[in-house]
């Protein structure tokens, strides 16, 4: 089914934050991401700064979307949680609320026990921050857009803003 | 589906480029991320075999400006070609905003164009959207070869519709950012109205 459009106000985005920031802290973990399905990169919390989180959050749901697809041929809905092991660096990556993906990067000073417990809590927060932001647009969408319209900057676009973006 | 974050006043878009197997949907991006700006661009993924073919998809971050106080990214995808990659397209599909269908001009391949249209159509209904709505251009690739079919053959049998289209020859870039702008504005176009 197709998706309706996510929009975030700073109040959820705050709220998505102190999850994540207390995420990264209870699990030691070097960084945190949370990614939409479709591979938008939504926040992230941790010390990796500088890292490319625009590919990180592509990739991340690349990788949920292709699983998921192999979850469907052997008979199962998702495989929402992976956990991929490297040298140094570890990622656990749990899909949430079938909708948002949180990411987990940990090294040595974390081990994958600590990860998983503090993930499930977390994961719960995050995914009713997430069911009031759909239900939040759904009830814009109920009332025909018009309390969310009042205030878009988009429905006003000319198209003059849209020539101005493509003098590059 | 667009992601529009208020609180880094910020507007996502996804576009993917679909088409046949070798018409250029790669090499489109590659010119994209060749001329731009390094500053507005992000870093390219291509998820290929050896061969260099697609495997699962090419990724391009693109952010063009602002508008409306709010910075405006599109993040390019393309979708492997080859027929038996079909699971891996219907995946690149979910979330999409914009459609660019890059066909290839060579009579010989004008099957591969039908069939590769017919998928695009069968595959966006899977996901819950229909062609015929959503922001979608067409652009006739490699003009330049000797035995590209006529341009009025080409539009009758893949833009009955009248979508804006494009002549373009990849490699050397003509055409391929007045296909991208024209894929943009549709979808900058469609969020208008979503947001009215």
């Amino acid at each position: 089914m197709k998706q309706m459009q996510l929009v975030m106000y700073d109040e959820d985005f705050r709220k998505v934050l102190v999850v994540i920031q207390q995420l990264a802290r209870d699990a030691n973990a070097k960084g945190v991401f949370v990614v939409d399905r479709n591979g938008q990169l939504i926040g992230e919390a941790g010390e990796m700064r500088g890292i490319d989180t625009t590919s990180l959050a592509s990739l991340t749901a690349g990788c949920i979307a292709a699983t998921g697809g192999l979850a469907k041929i052997v008979g199962e809905d998702e495989f929402p949680v992976h956990f991929h092991q490297g040298q140094r660096d570890n990622l656990h990556i749990t899909l949430v609320g079938g909708q948002i993906i949180l990411v987990v990067v940990f090294d040595e000073r974390s081990s994958l026990g600590l990860v998983r417990l503090r993930v499930k809590k977390a994961g719960a927060l995050l995914a009713r921050v997430f069911e009031d932001i759909r239900k939040k647009a759904e009830r814009a969408d109920a009332r025909g857009g018009a309390g969310a319209a009042a205030q878009s900057p988009f429905s006003e676009i000319t198209d003059e803003d849209i020539d101005n973006l493509f003098s590059m | 589906m667009s992601f529009i974050n208020y609180s880094s006043r910020e507007i996502n878009c996804k576009i993917v480029y679909y088409g046949p197997g070798l018409c250029g949907k790669t090499t489109n991006l590659q010119y994209i991320y060749s001329k731009t700006n390094p500053e507005l661009k992000g870093k390219m993924i291509s998820l290929a075999t050896e061969a260099e073919r697609t495997l699962f998809f090419d990724f391009l971050p693109l952010a063009l400006g602002q508008i409306r106080g709010f910075r405006t990214r599109f993040h390019l995808y393309t979708v492997p070609g080859q027929v038996f990659y079909d699971a891996s397209r219907k995946l690149i599909l979910k979330g999409v905003d914009g459609v660019v269908f890059v066909a290839d001009s060579q009579v010989e391949r004008m099957e591969a164009n039908l069939e590769s249209l017919d998928n695009l159509r069968v595959n966006l209904t899977d996901q819950g959207y229909d062609l015929d709505r959503i922001p979608y251009v067409v652009q006739y690739n490699k003009r330049d070869l000797p035995n590209a079919a006529p341009l009025d053959e080409l539009r009758r049998l893949l833009n009955p519709r009248g979508v804006p289209d494009f002549e373009a020859c990849a490699g050397v870039g003509t055409g391929v950012f007045e296909t991208l702008k024209a894929v943009a504005r549709g979808v900058l176009k469609d969020l208008k109205q979503m947001n009215r």
